[in-house]
């Protein structure tokens, strides 16, 4: 018997087998490559936490970030520690819940050679999508050893260069808060320099993007104050 | 027929050169200019619609006489998507940092219009192995100008090629030139290659 491919029923039932054999198909290597893709964004975010611990390029990620990162602490807004481990899961919409009470504030307390430091995850808004980036504090929590940002999509040339190593090393040494309180965010980028030991120099041709990096330094790292103001050396 | 007759080395072959995808047919724009500011991702995207293509055009040459004519672009599509989205799966689990780079273009591999074209005027009508062989000569025809181009704008751009500096040209503003890195620029490399490539070929003839 000879097929007729071009009857309404035949047309059916082969879009329906086509459709069911490839959501089988894409369903078996989604679940099969599952772990692997989990455990390179992991290593990503590792990886993006060493660089703002002034450590860039290595090869085995994984292991130097146990070596060096002794806690991830979670933290809430009134400065209690909610648990000593487990702020390395902590999602990024936990972070920048809008309510207070709801916020997980993940806190990195890492050992490189003799100092304690502590690491603050970073969210913002640049000009096209999100940013995001990881400060590193020295252990009087206000002055900053080393950053790392990342973007989502800012122009190339332009707000992308946030990523760039010789950018964020201007950062170094700049006193994050403005008092010993920590009530003000101090750390920022401003067009005319006020203020030498807290501020940089924006990037030309990307204000946006600079303006959201400024937004992103006081957001981020006001709801930390009362464990900074509690835990003070 | 003998598996590399005249016949089929020429389908391999004029997609590399004088029937290419980009600079002859100009197909695949899009990606091309997006992808190319760096060298790794240009030949990675390359590789991903080399494979897209050769597989989407097997499967759909062995499966060409079952295809009801009224859903056949239908079809096509699905066959197309399942793999790019198999590609990127892939890519992700073992190529994280490259994946991150390409980012949406690996998914806009669905509509690269060299894909669609290759299965609606070659796998519908060819068997197989011949449909295998063009798919691999029309991805690899569109890889060589990705790789070409982005030589040209990761060493004028950034002064480095995959990824490393090449430090006496870093010394050197004329390779840090800012333009190199956006897409427009990308353009303007096609139509140099393009120029090149039809004054070889018109003294050819």
């Amino acid at each position: 018997m000879k097929l007729n491919t071009n009857s309404n029923v035949y047309t059916i039932v082969y879009a329906s087998v086509m459709v069911v054999i490839v959501a089988f198909l894409l369903a078996f290597v989604s679940s099969a490559l599952k772990e692997t893709q989990d455990a390179n964004v992991a290593n990503d975010k590792r990886g993006q936490i060493l660089a703002a611990l002034n450590i860039r390029e290595v090869q085995q990620v994984e292991a130097k970030f146990k070596e060096i990162v002794l806690q991830d602490l979670i933290l809430n807004t009134k400065g209690d520690v909610l648990a000593k481990q487990g702020g390395f899961e902590v999602e990024s919409k936990d972070i920048t819940a809008k309510d207070d009470a709801a916020k997980k504030l993940p806190l990195y307390v890492a050992k490189v050679g003799e100092d304690t430091l502590y690491v603050v995850p970073l969210y913002g808004r640049g000009l096209w999508g999100g940013i995001y980036g990881y400060l590193a504090l020295k252990s009087d929590f206000t002055t900053i050893y080393g950053s790392n940002y990342g973007h989502e999509g800012e122009t190339a040339g332009l707000g992308a260069r946030i990523v760039e190593q010789e950018f964020q090393e201007k950062f170094i040494g700049k006193q994050a808060f403005s008092d010993s309180t920590y009530s003000t965010v101090a750390v920022g980028m401003a067009k005319k320099i006020e203020n030498a030991g807290s501020q940089v120099d924006v990037i030309t041709g990307a204000t946006l993007t600079c303006n959201g990096m400024d937004a992103m330094f006081k957001t981020s790292l006001a709801p930390y104050q009362p464990y900074f103001s509690k835990n003070r050396k | 027929m003998s598996l590399f007759s005249q016949k089929n080395k020429e389908v391999f072959t004029a997609p590399l050169n004088l029937d290419n995808p980009v600079v002859a047919q100009v197909l695949g724009i899009c990606s091309a200019l997006a992808v190319t500011s760096q060298l790794e991702p240009a030949i990675v995207m390359g590789l991903s619609v080399t494979v897209i293509t050769a597989f989407a055009n097997v499967i759909i040459s062995l499966i060409r006489n079952t295809i009801p004519a009224r859903i056949r672009i239908i079809v096509q599509l699905v066959v197309v998507a399942a793999l790019v989205t198999i590609v990127s799966m892939v890519l992700k689990a073992y190529a994280y940092d490259v994946s991150v780079q390409l980012s949406v273009y690996v998914g806009l591999i669905i509509t690269n219009c060299i894909l669609m074209g290759r299965l609606e005027a070659f796998a519908m009508m060819n068997g197989p192995w011949e449909s295998f062989l063009d798919g691999i000569g029309n991805g690899l025809g569109y890889a060589w100008i990705l790789v070409v181009v982005g030589f040209v704008r990761e060493l004028l751009g950034s002064a480095s090629l995959f990824g490393h500096k090449i430090a006496f040209l870093d010394k050197c503003d004329f390779f840090h030139n800012g333009m190199m890195t956006m897409p427009a620029m990308a353009l303007i490399i096609v139509g140099c290659v393009i120029w090149v490539h039809r004054y070889l070929n018109d003294r050819k003839a």
